[in-house]
């Protein structure tokens, strides 16, 4: 009796201890670092080490939470709100995630069906050749965009060459530098999920939509889009958080006309040493890009729990 | 009722020498082929032997290296399979996951441009017609393989095909429900009269559904019949062993030729049998193709000795050993058993027995 009794409590553990590894791991990396943040975001800034104010005082025990939570504001918030530069810096990074999330989509999606459907053979290569550019670092990747597009870069060169064009074509530090600059970044991040789910896709179902009186553009929209779907949200979701927060790229690429969150963070953070406020913009990115992945969630969970 | 009469010059379906070529590998060699409309042939043989290559071809996705499939007199070559008035029933049924069982079936009706409330008339009628009515707000993966299947026939029927290709339509079913809906496949053709082709690798499958049988090897078509001409008749020894249990012996031809009786000398003496197809010059090594239950324990024929008997119900199954140390079975009624050991004869009708070409596939 004992003895099974003794087994069933270690069972439970068990039971409790795997979904507690990834548990404790987001807690202690992501949920602790995220309420000190959102403390700092509710602080003032002030001329001292650490900038800002109240800090906690370990010693005063309970009066000293009482003391940190009384002098804590919105005040921040309200700066982000009031000051039209915030707004658009949001707007902007939206937006800009949003098209490149979309050119993404129709650069990508061809990309991972070529794949899905080379032979078989060629496949784990393919993988390899989308993979590669990790190896190098992504900075020196995103240096290397600014001798292409630079007034006399690679690019500039090659389409006064081929006489296109009769003097350099202004690309760096515009908006459509930044656009090139995103999605050569985040491609393979859009492309890996996307062949993932083409690549199992059945393809008896696609000759079942053809026998059945679909022609190919109509079995791809009815068959292969639909069943392609969660890659599709997947790849999305993997390029549209990082690239609504992105900073290096629009700082190198984009020159100072393109303000992004990403941007305003750095600024606030480095330049102006108002942590406080950079701690604002931070909570306000994370809500901003929370907004998906909840959207996200939902469609799941509903494609799952099917009627 | 959906099949339009054929003009009588043409068959419904035909194959003239079709022929399909994958690289080096012949799949598909000269097919000859003419099917009557209403009816069910099957296209039998082991994977690999090109019988669904030959389906893949007359739907569509694969077109001849040579040769020409006529539709009613009609060459399809050239026409992609969503312009073809033919359906398959995929071996894996292919049902599209994203959708429900009512939409499945209704997915060929709307490429077809038809207006809501009449695909909504039919999908109920073909889902009335497999007994699956109450079923179609599911999803395929919440169907069991039996109904997956019905699913699987009431979309490829819902278009009213002039001809139904099945590729072994019940190859994921288990036993017990694959009987049971070979029967209800069998009562469903004869209503619709729809021509069925169906590509099985199943002999018993093949007997019980087809009106005629096509036995292909190695992408040839071997023969053509129906049950009971291919195994009372067979034309190679292929044929013959695939139908069935048979008791094969070689020897020579004797002088004759095709539709008469023949002898062959064997190690057992000289037997005369039926030579049904033409089974080779006189003098050219052919076989003696002879069914367990054809062969008699009599008092007088080949002699032997019984080795065994094995009691299966409906019969007994003898193995006598021959004069030249062979072994040959014969099937009889249930009877007084006979001691193990006892010197017997083996007798048959000469009608009862085919003789083949010994160099047959």
């Amino acid at each position: 009796m004992t003895g099974r009794r003794r087994e069933s409590l270690r069972d439970f553990l068990g039971r409790l201890a795997l979904p507690a590894v990834p548990l404790l791991w987001l807690l202690a990396f992501f949920g602790l670092p995220f309420l000190v943040v959102v403390k700092i975001s509710l602080s003032d800034p002030a001329t001292a080490l650490p900038p800002y104010t109240p800090v906690l005082d370990w010693d005063a025990g309970l009066a000293g939470w009482a003391d940190v939570f009384a002098a804590l504001d919105f005040e921040n918030y309200r700066t982000l709100i009031a000051d039209p530069l915030y707004l658009a810096a949001g707007l902007t990074s939206l937006g800009v995630a949003l098209a490149a999330t979309g050119l993404l989509i129709l650069v990508g999606y061809p990309i991972a069906y070529a794949m899905a459907r080379a032979p078989k053979a060629w496949q784990p290569l393919l993988v390899a050749l989308m993979v590669i550019p990790f190896w190098t670092s992504f900075l020196i990747r995103v240096y290397a965009w600014i001798a292409i597009l630079k007034a006399d870069g690679l690019l500039n060169q090659a389409l006064l060459a081929l006489g296109l064009v009769v003097k350099p074509v202004e690309i760096l530090n515009t908006p459509a530098a930044v656009m090139i600059g995103v999605v050569y970044a985040y491609l393979p991040f859009m492309v890996l999920p996307l062949y993932a789910v083409l690549e199992r896709l059945d393809r008896g179902l696609i000759e079942a939509a053809r026998d059945l009186g679909a022609s190919r553009l109509g079995a791809f929209r009815t068959v292969t889009v639909p069943l392609s779907l969660p890659g599709l949200l997947a790849g999305a979701l993997l390029c549209f958080i990082p690239i609504t927060g992105e900073f290096i790229i629009p700082d190198l690429l984009g020159g100072t006309d393109t303000l992004m969150l990403g941007r305003v963070l750095w600024t606030e953070f480095f330049s102006n040493r108002d942590w406080p406020l950079a701690s604002a913009v931070a909570v306000v990115l994370l809500v901003i890009v929370a907004g998906p992945v909840v959207l996200f969630r939902e469609a799941e969970s509903r494609r799952l729990e099917r009627p | 009722m959906t099949t339009p009469a054929p003009s009588p010059a043409t068959g419904h379906l035909r194959f003239e020498a079709v022929t399909k070529r994958f690289g080096a590998h012949l799949a598909v060699d000269r097919v000859d082929l003419d099917l009557a409309p209403g009816q069910v042939f099957c296209l039998l043989g082991p994977s690999g032997c090109g019988k669904s290559t030959l389906l893949r071809l007359t739907a569509g996705f694969e077109e001849p290296s040579a040769g020409k499939i006529l539709l009613d007199g009609q060459d399809l070559a050239g026409a992609a399979p969503h312009r073809r008035p033919v359906n398959m029933m995929f071996q894996s049924y292919a049902l599209f996951p994203h959708r429900d069982v009512a939409r499945n079936v209704a997915y060929g009706l709307e490429r077809e441009g038809l207006r809501k409330a009449e695909v909504a008339a039919r999908v109920a009628e073909m889902l009335r017609l497999v007994q699956l009515d109450h079923l179609s707000a599911r999803r395929p993966d919440q169907l069991s393989g039996g109904q997956r299947q019905r699913v699987a026939l009431a979309r490829a029927l819902a278009k009213r095909p002039r001809v139904l290709l099945l590729d072994e339509p019940l190859g994921a079913l288990d036993r017990a429900l694959r009987e049971e809906t070979q029967a209800e496949l069998r009562a469903l053709q004869r209503r619709l009269g729809t021509t069925f082709v169906v590509v099985t690798h199943d002999p018993a499958e093949a007997m019980v559904l087809a009106d005629r049988i096509g036995v292909m090897a190695a992408g040839r078509l071997v023969q053509v019949g129906s049950a009971a001409e291919l195994y009372e008749r067979p034309a190679t020894r292929y044929v013959a062993s695939l139908l069935g249990d048979v008791n094969l012996i070689e020897g020579r031809l004797g002088g004759g030729g095709a539709g008469a009786l023949r002898g062959l000398e064997t190690p057992l003496g000289l037997v005369q049998a039926f030579d049904h197809h033409g089974a080779g010059p006189a003098g050219a090594p052919g076989l003696l193709a002879l069914r367990p239950e054809r062969l008699t324990l009599a008092g007088q024929g080949l002699p032997g000795t019984l080795l065994d008997a094995t009691y299966l119900g409906d019969r007994i199954v003898y193995r006598v050993g021959m004069a030249d140390g062979r072994v040959l079975r014969a099937a009889g009624a249930p009877g007084a058993g006979l001691g193990v050991g006892t010197p017997v004869h083996l007798s048959f009708s000469s009608d009862d027995a085919s003789l083949l070409p010994a160099d047959s596939a």
